[in-house]
């Protein structure tokens, strides 16, 4: 991947799945500034680690199970006071399937 | 400025009242906080209504705690219930988190008393609190140079003695690099002592939060009453935290010292030369000083710059203009949530979550994040090897000393190579501290790093408190409050 360059079709994709919106000149701006990152990461990807196992936390996690019983959660009302748009105590979103018109 | 140890005793025997504590230091930051910009939120009214209370337990004979009367800042990653938490993004300016971080309730447990929120770079993302939305901190030691970042508020809260202690976090060096560049002391403690609840998540397997302070002995009562199990976050270690108080005093005298040439070659001479000083002193002090290589420390910068934009992308997805925060109104939801996530958030945001969605994106996850979660194993590896030789590492903690506002603003790769010397005890999760040890030719505050194996942070501040009673004197910084005194 060391030959990889990040091209400005790479970085409006990425954008997409991120759901960002970006301009025409963002765009520009980080397709070469990702790429100057990931031409430092090259070291990292043409080091051999043939065998060697990932890390993805420095602890041997385990699941964390709590007891079944009742304790007070958060209160609705100063949850959903923090919501940008509520009604009859559900978070309001647009639409999100397509409707006819 | 009186140490945090010293005024909780003073509060706790009723020698002064924690009122007249919270006064003094508000009227420090109220002076002296327009041209430093540490704050970024100061709570008069409630620091107030605290102090009475602890005035009030005293007053009846009770104890407080060992934090007694003691302000401390709190970066403002650190959820406070009902009150503004922002990581410094637009996208959550005004949100009032409906809990309080597990850390900020055993502040209050102790005794302390949270006198405001701090400056960060947004998420905590950045090295110099420039990528802040509410403008960047001043160094204290040098008004047109960055604190250092990301938590580079609390650092310079208390380098400027508007606090006496202050809470960071520290993901690749947040804590540690700002604490290097303003001469302050600065710990991260070992992944899993300090419980991440009420954190706002960055990288969520290399986040910790840890102390700042102007000494070494109250980062250790700081970390002791923050540390612990807690059950609100899974990845806290089941385990009673190290004490590390009473084995301050202890010395170094036949520890065995590496000195990593990886973090100490190519850094800034004066940087250097302190690292040498240093080690100098823990080799007079009776430790056994032997320089060392450890080449598999390069590769942190390249892994961590791509796993904790990879962690990044995924934690922040949440900010979607649905349960809190910033929204930005469209005709269906996914249009909604991209312009919300255009306006909230700012360019190294953007940036690192553009760059940690390509690297787990088909095609270039094994190439990139898996790769990186390897050479991760490789690093820590090297380090268990180093530490059969040495008890601890030592090492510059940052390449430079504090650099001016707007110098690497504009070259993010530049600017990541700032926590080229902190991220390897980040992808390893131990512990490592930054102590202050004299200043460059410009007067500019140097640090140094010592690192340790996981769980071993009583030997991390023992070998800090040797440093510090050797290091070079402190100057008053330029931007400094009446509160301010030599350690």
């Amino acid at each position: 991947m060391t030959d990889h360059r990040l091209t400005r079709d790479d970085a409006a994709y990425v954008a997409r799945l991120a759901r960002i919106d970006l301009t025409e000149d963002e765009l520009d701006l980080y397709a070469g500034q990702l790429a100057a990152v990931l031409d430092h990461a090259a070291e990292v990807a043409a080091l051999d680690t043939a065998g060697v196992e990932p890390t993805a936390h420095p602890l041997p996690l385990k699941n964390v199970l709590r007891h079944d019983v009742p304790r007070p959660s958060l209160d609705r009302a100063e949850v959903l006071a923090q919501a940008p748009l509520v009604e009859d105590h559900r978070f309001q979103v647009p639409r999100i399937l397509g409707e006819p018109a | 400025m009186t140490t945090a140890r010293a005024l909780a005793e003073q509060v706790r025997t009723g020698a002064v009242s924690a009122t007249d504590v919270v006064e003094r230091h508000l009227a420090a930051i109220d002076e002296s906080d327009g041209a430093v910009h540490a704050f970024v939120l100061v709570l008069h009214e409630a620091a107030r209504r605290r102090a009475a209370e602890i005035d009030s337990q005293v007053a009846s004979g009770a104890d407080p705690g060992p934090l007694a009367g003691v302000p401390v800042a709190v970066k403002d990653n650190l959820c406070t219930r009902g009150l503004p938490t922002t990581c410094c993004s637009k996208i959550l300016d005004g949100w009032c988190p409906p809990y309080d971080a597990t850390v900020v309730e055993r502040l209050r447990a102790a005794g302390a008393i949270v006198v405001g929120k701090t400056n960060l770079d947004e998420f905590a993302m950045g090295s110099s609190t420039e990528n802040s939305a509410f403008g960047p901190t001043h160094n204290p030691y040098a008004p047109d140079r960055v604190p250092g970042g990301s938590s580079g508020g609390s650092a310079a809260a208390v380098a400027a003695g508007l606090v006496p202690l202050a809470l960071g976090s520290d993901t690749g060096g947040s804590i540690r690099q700002p604490a290097a560049l303003c001469g302050v002391v600065g710990m991260k403690p070992t992944y899993g002592t300090v419980s991440r609840y009420g954190l706002i998540a960055f990288a969520s397997s290399l986040d910790q939060i840890g102390p700042f302070s102007a000494t070494v002995a109250d980062a250790a009562a700081l970390f002791e009453v923050i540390a612990g199990h807690d059950p609100l976050d899974s990845t806290s270690l089941d385990r009673p935290a190290p004490r590390s108080v009473e084995s301050l005093g202890d010395g170094v005298e036949g520890l065995r010292v590496g000195v990593a040439r990886q973090l100490v070659d190519g850094v800034a001479p004066d940087v250097g030369a302190g690292v040498r000083r240093a080690a100098e002193v823990l080799d007079g002090a009776g430790a056994t000083v032997t320089e060392c290589s450890i080449p598999e420390l390069a590769y942190g910068l390249p892994a961590y710059y791509l796993l904790a934009p990879a962690e990044a992308s995924s934690n922040l997805s949440r900010y979607d203009g649905v349960r809190y925060g910033l929204r930005v109104d469209g005709a269906d939801v996914e249009t909604m949530m991209r312009a919300t996530r255009a306006a909230g958030f700012g360019a190294e945001v953007k940036r690192r979550i553009m760059l940690g969605t390509y690297a787990l994106s088909a095609g270039y996850y094994d190439a990139y994040y898996g790769q990186a979660q390897k050479v991760r194993t490789l690093i820590i590896n090297a380090f268990e090897n180093a530490y059969r030789q040495f008890d601890v590492l030592l090492g510059a903690t940052t390449p430079t000393t504090a650099f001016p506002i707007g110098d690497k603003v504009g070259d993010p790769m530049a600017m990541y190579l700032s926590d080229v010397c902190t991220v390897p005890s980040n992808l390893a999760g131990h512990p490592a501290i930054s102590v202050p040890f004299g200043t460059d030719g410009d007067g500019l505050p140097i640090g140094v790093q010592v690192l340790a194996p996981a769980l071993c942070e009583p030997l991390v501040f023992r070998v800090a408190a040797v440093l510090e009673a050797s290091a070079p004197a402190v100057t008053e910084p330029v931007l400094a409050a009446a509160t301010w005194a030599a350690p």
